[in-house]
């Protein structure tokens, strides 16, 4: 198995704040690898760091064997895209589906725009009825399908998600979670997931690391996490959380 | 029967669901105009500007004289009357004929510095605003420079430099009303250049240039145009100020800041000269902040759905 992603010893410093402190990992391709955490242990900022988001000062990004400088270019966004947490803010509030589409496509000099739109809707479940609504006129679920179109209509190879379903309601949550999953499966895509629910992360991703104040906690397989085998306090009381949450 | 045709076309208009991208564009200004016709000043002030619009485009049908030619044996500072509406002036010349002309250098004025000055502001303002930084410190401290000298006196000294003339009144007054258009298109630009929405195409590898001027600029658009609109009165006081003060548009243009002031030597005797240009500037000024008003109203991002 090749790696998709090699990130290695990667520090981020906001003014002065260290946000990420050397951190390590490797993402073999067609995996998905969720980064667990609670808010403000860097899992987000790594994702942001690798799309060049956050200002990298020390270690190294590679990306399907390249390794990354200080700025990306337009190859590496064919490559690698992201969605957002919060659909509500990921979309212009002045464009139409139709207009957020054709943008990428656009930019990257792409032909045959009207196949593309038509087959990114069709994929994420929303029929043509959408294609020239405006963010206001769509709901959470509908609008977060359309950042997701907006990720796959490039067609790249690995995807971020930071958090992309934790600002939809629980039946909401499920569904796009599902249309991940399948588009996944079709596509043969690399994820790296962000989120702070263990359920998600377990059901979704084969590895994930535990992150706290910018450092890696521990790698686990998924099977480790549901099997409570781990070897750090910590991850032990990040279980112990979201389990008494549970039977509460 | 039409109540349904009306009823139907509403609802294309309305649609949650539009088929075309016509469709999505129309029903959004019809919203648009919904809010801003549900206010009736600002009809009124639309009105105005239309009237203003339609006599300066008809002024040869509408007036019985020439505004530049007059009757200097018969008919000197006649008080208004049956043949000469709004009386005559010193030279003898129809001032209702001129005051109708003058529409024409009012709009031509009003025109030309909103399309200079509202452009370079919009400019300056958004890339000072993405760019931050050097960049940013650099354009504001320009624009600083401009806010501190009062308006009239910077445009004074303009056209005191390039010369009196309409032409040059223009470029004075528009290069003395950019910086606010700078300022809010900054402001504008600090409260959306975050958003998820432009790291998004950020994310698509969209080079600086094209996020500034398709992503950002649009959502500045609607605030500056509403700004340009309540400025616009200021632009006439000032052009008619300038006029006033012999330094922008020369005899004989039926400018009114300049009939004002060639009224002013017999404004006790012969009070017409100066009160018929002078309501003009007033009506046209109001037409302009109502309109401007109501474009609030209808155009604020802050208000409700966007």
């Amino acid at each position: 198995m090749t790696a998709s992603i090699t990130v290695e010893g990667l520090e981020v410093v906001f003014d002065r704040f260290r946000a990420l402190k050397g951190v390590s990992l490797e993402v073999s391709e067609g995996e998905s690898y969720g980064l667990v955490g609670e808010s403000g242990s860097g899992k987000s900022t790594l994702l942001r760091a690798i799309t060049g988001l956050a200002p990298v000062s020390a270690g190294t990004v590679t990306v399907n064997g390249k390794t990354l400088g200080k700025t990306r270019d337009k190859a590496f966004y064919r490559e690698v895209q992201m969605v957002f947490q919060d659909p509500y803010g990921s979309l212009h509030p002045r464009q139409t589906v139709d207009r957020l589409l054709q943008e990428p496509l656009a930019i990257h000099g792409i032909a045959d725009g009207e196949k593309r739109i038509e087959r990114a809707l069709d994929e994420v479940g929303l029929g043509k009825g959408f294609r020239f609504r405006y963010a206001h006129q769509l709901s959470g679920g509908q609008r977060q399908r359309v950042a997701i179109a907006r990720a796959l209509i490039l067609e790249p190879s690995i995807l971020l998600l930071d958090e992309p379903t934790s600002a939809l309601d629980a039946s909401v949550q499920a569904e796009v979670l599902n249309l991940l999953e399948e588009v996944r499966r079709r596509r043969k895509l690399t994820f790296l997931m962000v989120s702070h629910d263990l359920a998600i992360i377990t059901h979704m991703c084969e590895r994930l690391m535990v992150m706290q104040n910018g450092e890696a906690v521990e790698t686990l397989t998924a099977s480790q996490l549901i099997g409570h085998r781990v070897s750090e306090d910590y991850t032990r009381n990040l279980l112990r959380a979201s389990e008494g949450f549970v039977r509460a | 029967m039409t109540a349904s045709v009306v009823l139907s076309r509403r609802e294309w208009l309305l649609s949650d669901r539009p088929a075309s991208r016509l469709q999505a564009r129309l029903g959004r200004a019809y919203v648009a105009w919904r809010r801003f016709s549900a206010n009736r000043l600002a009809l009124i002030g639309m009105l105005i500007i239309i009237a203003l619009l339609v006599v300066a485009a008809f002024a040869d049908v509408l007036t019985p004289y020439s505004p530049t030619v007059g009757d200097l044996k018969n008919a000197r500072l006649l008080p208004p009357g049956a043949a000469h509406w709004f009386g005559t002036d010193d030279l003898g010349r129809d001032i209702y004929s001129r005051v109708v002309y003058g529409a024409r250098w009012t709009l031509y004025v009003v025109i030309l510095v909103a399309i200079i000055a509202a452009p370079i502001g919009l400019l300056v303002g958004t890339i000072a605003g993405y760019a931050g930084g050097w960049t940013d410190t650099i354009l504001m401290r320009i624009t600083d420079i401009f806010l501190a000298f009062p308006k009239l006196v910077l445009a004074l000294a303009f056209v005191a430099a390039l010369g009196p003339g309409i032409e040059n009144a223009v470029l004075a007054i528009a290069i003395t009303s950019w910086p606010p258009y700078a300022r809010i298109a900054r402001a504008e630009t600090l409260t959306v250049r975050n958003s998820d929405y432009i790291k998004a195409v950020q994310l698509m590898g969209a080079s600086p240039f094209r996020i500034v001027l398709r992503h950002i600029m649009p959502l500045c658009i609607s605030s500056l145009i509403i700004r340009v609109t309540l400025d616009m009165a200021g632009i006439i006081l000032t052009a008619a100020g300038l006029g006033f003060l012999g330094l922008g548009a020369q005899p004989p243009l039926p400018e009114w800041g300049a009939m004002i002031a060639s009224g002013r030597r017999f404004i006790l005797d012969q009070w017409w000269v100066a009160a018929a240009p002078g309501a003009a500037i007033l009506i046209v000024s109001l037409g302009f902040n109502l309109l401007g008003d109501g474009l609030r109203d209808a155009l604020d991002p802050r208000s409700g759905d966007q």
